[in-house]
């Protein structure tokens, strides 16, 4: 409900408010995101801030907040974006994403960084830069691995054998791959699914929910909602094509793909392509302040539509 | 302010800069889908190719089957009375996942219901082998007020159960124990023997008695309960179901009536008694003594009770009638004088003189008679009758022992009788391979001496005594003993007799030996000579009986025997066998009493005491 009254909020306010506010935005969120570390709250991980009146993740702001700074930033600069620019950039998208993580909270670390990058991807960085770029990312992986929470690691060893422990870290996986594979072409019909009634799948109306959705409208189902998500990015970038602004082109097209990183991470984690991270699947899984800032991105999308070139 | 300037310095095409965008954003929407058609190729793997391998593996996970235990086959007697049933009764379950912190919840529960230290270690045990969402039994048998108690405190403990269960029950008690046994719970050398499939669902077995012998037809066949299980592997619900088969019902040829006026004949003492309708081979009754109560074990014997049992010198455990190895003593000589007619050695007529002592020629051992002086010149009749002791050292000695063993294995003696219960011994019939085997000794002269009265190394069972009284009551026909009449499959099927084992050889001998060696025994009971006419004068039916009397203490020493300064286990066992009616026999019996004075005082009363039970009961028993 709060999703649909921000949606239709923010598809009322011009673009170049949200750039006017974006240096404030985002600042704020830095802010909040720092305060989590210190007073959070949350099951294992420090991740929502208790103002008496409203609990929320900070987290969830930074999903729009970082798009619309590096937006922002490379906006009044000559694209593409020199070293110099990049610099900058990593710097903006690496400080609230490293913020995240050390919630600890990968997913949407993932989802953060994801939409900094594609901002910057889509300023047209070269393919040569975008491969060295890559490739330091890689090498710095084993660090990463250092820095990582136990149970994380866990799980990414989970993720490449899962029937190590069938019973413990690997029963997710299994037990998703069970529901999906045993959909079959046309599935097992609406609430038919009996992995998720019998309790076998974990969480299946929110991280797994896909997977429920597999088990019940099978294989046609899952064309028929991957495509619809293909649309709905297809869409959002043209909508970002035909932006007024550098601003408003690179935040509509950062939101639209960071859209893709949510399906692909969860139905690759669904299917046992990719670990177990916790990403929703968009616009399917249950609840929490991640619909809102989904539906948030929408709103700024229509807005931007809104607000579009006219008569090109 | 510098660095600002010089960035400004890049001129911002800005159409050039929407190319790009719509360059990039085209190959970002190709890379997308490009991914997305991975995702996808991905999930047709596994719900197209996979699909069957993983709908298994669904199904797996939901459906357990459920073994449903067969209820097991009830026993009754010839005339369709109940010894083994099958009774509604309470147990006490544990689910640990449910319970939490078992050791603290076993304590509060101990306030409830009494919890020995046995119920904690069965339940330990059975805690090591089963999963955490498994029902494990505590305490079995909860009387009405541990039930009632525990409802009223039940929400106190949550994932403990009351549950009800068929638990075996002998109405009988101890009356029946050797014969029926008892089922307790499967132990981990059951285990092995068994076939686990046929038991899954089984918690108990038959450990001895007719229990344990025909544990295969009374068990049933299990049945199975396909349940929808959730992940926590409790079940939701019942998606089909294979009934289980209960066990075969068993009909003993055993007379209740006669078992119990058997136990009450013997009043306390130690002992045995077996009764064989002679016509047949069907054991009418069968009792060891002391006993004991089966119940106790059916449900888990107490370690105390079970050591008191174990300990017990009289050894209430052991049965005597099927294990029990005895000198027949006197009780040989019927079947001894029938080897001499038979052989041609004697005939009815033949007298010998008894002086009270006899000799080997060219030995100075004496054996003597029981009577000081001798009985003077006697026959066959008379020589049963008052049982000369010299009649029969002759006539082994004029057979020889390699004559006599043959003639006596043809009674069933030396062998197992065949009788359906485990564990029937052998027992020894003299002879002088036997001896060289045992004790790598050559065989004396006198050894035969004794050998005709039933002594020496003779032993054998009173179940062998009674089959071999049986076979002579029969007119020498062997029907193996039997406690097995029929089965029946349900409690309204048609009851199936069982196919009885093949009458032994036959004994060849004529109506006018059968007629000498009844004659001898009648005497026995009913002549002013005989040596149980106490017990056999006021029968209103004719009884051929004949005493015996194994000298314990003989091979302890040759110090003189008296009854009152040796030692109880030490004394004479007093034996007796009797057939009855005379004219047509339709019970044969056998009774060892431990301990008593001589087969005639002690022994007789008994056997006559079952005779009477047997044959004069009211006509209104003999129908089922």
């Amino acid at each position: 409900m709060l999703g649909f009254a921000v949606l239709f909020v923010f598809a009322r306010i011009p673009p170049t408010v949200f750039r006017t506010w974006t240096p404030w935005f985002y600042a704020i969120t830095v802010l909040l995101l720092a305060a989590v570390l210190v007073f959070g709250e949350g099951r294992g991980a420090h991740r929502w801030l208790d103002f008496k009146v409203v609990r929320f993740q900070p987290s969830e702001f930074a999903k729009l907040a970082l798009p619309m700074m590096v937006a922002w930033y490379l906006h009044a600069r000559a694209l593409p974006p020199t070293w110099r620019n990049l610099a900058v950039c990593a710097l903006l998208i690496g400080l609230p994403a490293g913020l995240i993580m050390d919630q600890p909270d990968l997913g949407t670390a993932l989802l953060v960084l994801a939409s900094g990058a594609f901002a910057v991807f889509l300023a047209g960085l070269g393919w040569g830069r975008i491969a060295l770029i890559v490739g330091a990312a890689m090498a710095t992986l084993p660090v990463l691995w250092q820095g990582m929470h136990e149970y994380q690691r866990n799980r990414v060893r989970m993720f490449l054998d899962p029937e190590a422990d069938p019973l413990g870290n690997g029963w997710n996986i299994i037990q998703s791959q069970i529901a999906v594979g045993s959909g079959g072409v046309v599935g097992k019909g609406w609430l038919g699914s009996t992995q998720a009634r019998l309790d076998f799948l974990p969480e299946h109306t929110t991280d797994f929910i896909f997977a429920v959705y597999s088990e019940e409208f099978g294989l046609i189902g899952v064309v028929a909602i991957i495509a619809a998500y293909l649309f709905i990015i297809g869409r959002g970038l043209w909508i970002a094509a035909n932006a007024r602004d550098t601003y408003s082109r690179l935040l509509a097209g950062s939101i639209s793909m960071t859209f893709f990183v949510y399906v692909m991470v969860n139905g690759g984690m669904i299917a046992g392509l990719m670990p177990v991270v916790g990403v929703p699947m968009p616009l399917v899984s249950y609840g929490g302040t991640s619909a809102v800032s989904l539906l948030a991105g929408f709103g700024i999308l229509m807005s931007i539509h809104a607000h579009r070139l006219r008569g090109r | 302010m510098t660095w600002r300037g010089r960035d400004r310095n890049a001129v911002k095409d800005l159409a050039q800069e929407a190319g790009l965008f719509r360059v990039r954003a085209a190959e970002g929407f190709l890379i997308i889908a490009i991914c997305l058609a991975v995702l996808l190729a991905r999930y047709a793997w596994l719900q197209v190719l996979r699909h069957d391998e993983f709908s298994g593996r669904a199904d797996e996970n939901r459906i357990k089957l459920k073994p449903l235990p067969p209820s097991r086959g009830l026993i009754y007697d010839r005339n369709g009375v109940l010894l083994a049933e099958n009774i509604l009764d309470y147990r006490l379950e544990l689910i640990p996942e449910q319970v939490g912190d078992i050791d603290e919840a076993l304590q509060r529960l101990g306030k409830v219901i009494a919890i020995s230290a046995d119920d904690r270690d069965q339940f330990e045990a059975l805690r090591k082998v089963k999963r955490r969402f498994h029902n494990i039994p505590l305490r079995y048998a909860l009387s009405e007020q541990e039930v009632s108690r525990f409802a009223l405190e039940r929400h106190r403990f949550p994932g403990v159960e009351v549950v009800p269960y068929l638990t075996r029950f002998y109405p009988h008690g101890s009356d029946f124990a050797h014969v029926i046994g008892y089922v307790a719970r499967i132990d981990s050398d059951d285990r092995e023997r068994l076939e686990e499939a046929r038991y899954s669902a089984t918690t108990h077995i038959g450990k001895t008695g007719i229990e344990r012998y025909y544990e295969d037809l009374l068990l049933g066949d299990v049945g199975y309960e396909r349940i929808e299980t959730n992940a926590e592997g409790r079940a939701l619900r019942v998606l089909g179901r294979v009934p289980s088969k209960p066990g075969q019902h068993l009909r003993l040829s055993i007379d209740a009536n006669l078992q119990r006026a058997t136990v009450a004949a013997f009043a306390g003492r130690t002992g045995a008694a077996v009764a064989i309708d002679p016509r047949n081979g069907e054991v009418l009754a069968m009792v060891s003594q002391p006993a004991f109560d089966p119940n106790l074990f059916v449900n888990g014997i107490s370690r105390r009770d079970y050591a008191a049992l174990l300990n017990a010198v009289q050894r209430p455990l052991y049965n005597r009638a099927v294990l029990g190895g005895y000198e027949p003593g006197s009780t040989i000589k019927p079947f001894i004088g029938l080897m001499g007619l038979r052989l041609g050695l004697r005939t009815p007529e033949t007298t010998i003189w008894s002086s009270g002592e006899f000799h080997l020629p060219g030995q100075s051992a004496v054996w003597r008679d029981w009577k000081r002086g001798g009985h003077g010149s006697v026959n066959l009749r008379e020589a049963l009758a008052q049982s000369v002791n010299t009649y029969f050292y002759g006539l082994a000695v004029d057979t020889g022992i390699d004559r006599m063993e043959p003639e006596m294995r043809a009674f069933g003696f030396g062998a197992p009788t065949g009788l359906d219960l485990t564990g029937e011994p052998f027992g020894v019939v003299p002879s002088r391979s036997w001896k060289q085997k045992r004790f790598g000794k050559t065989w004396y002269p006198g050894e035969t001496v004794i050998a005709g009265i039933g002594q020496g190394y003779w032993v054998v069972t009173p179940v062998q005594l009674a089959h071999a009284l049986a076979t002579l009551a029969a007119r020498w026909v062997s029907h193996p003993p039997h406690l097995l009449l029929s089965l029946q499959a349900g409690i309204d099927a048609q009851p199936q007799p069982v196919p009885i084992a093949a009458d032994g050889p036959p004994i060849v001998a004529s109506p006018e030996m059968w007629d000498a060696i009844r004659e001898g025994m009648e005497a026995v009971m009913h002549s002013p000579t005989g040596t149980a006419r106490a017990f056999g004068i006021d029968a209103p039916y004719r009884i051929a009986g004949k005493s015996g009397t194994a000298q314990r203490a003989r091979r302890r020493g040759n110090q003189e025997y008296n009854e009152n300064t040796t030692p109880e286990h030490l004394r004479h066992q007093a034996l007796f066998v009797a057939f009855a009616p005379t004219d047509a026999p339709t019970i044969a019996v056998a009774v060892v009493v431990e301990h008593g004075s001589s087969g005639s005082k002690a022994a007789a009363p008994v056997a006559r005491a079952i005779l009477d039970a047997y044959l004069l009961k009211p006509k209104s028993e003999m129908s089922p």
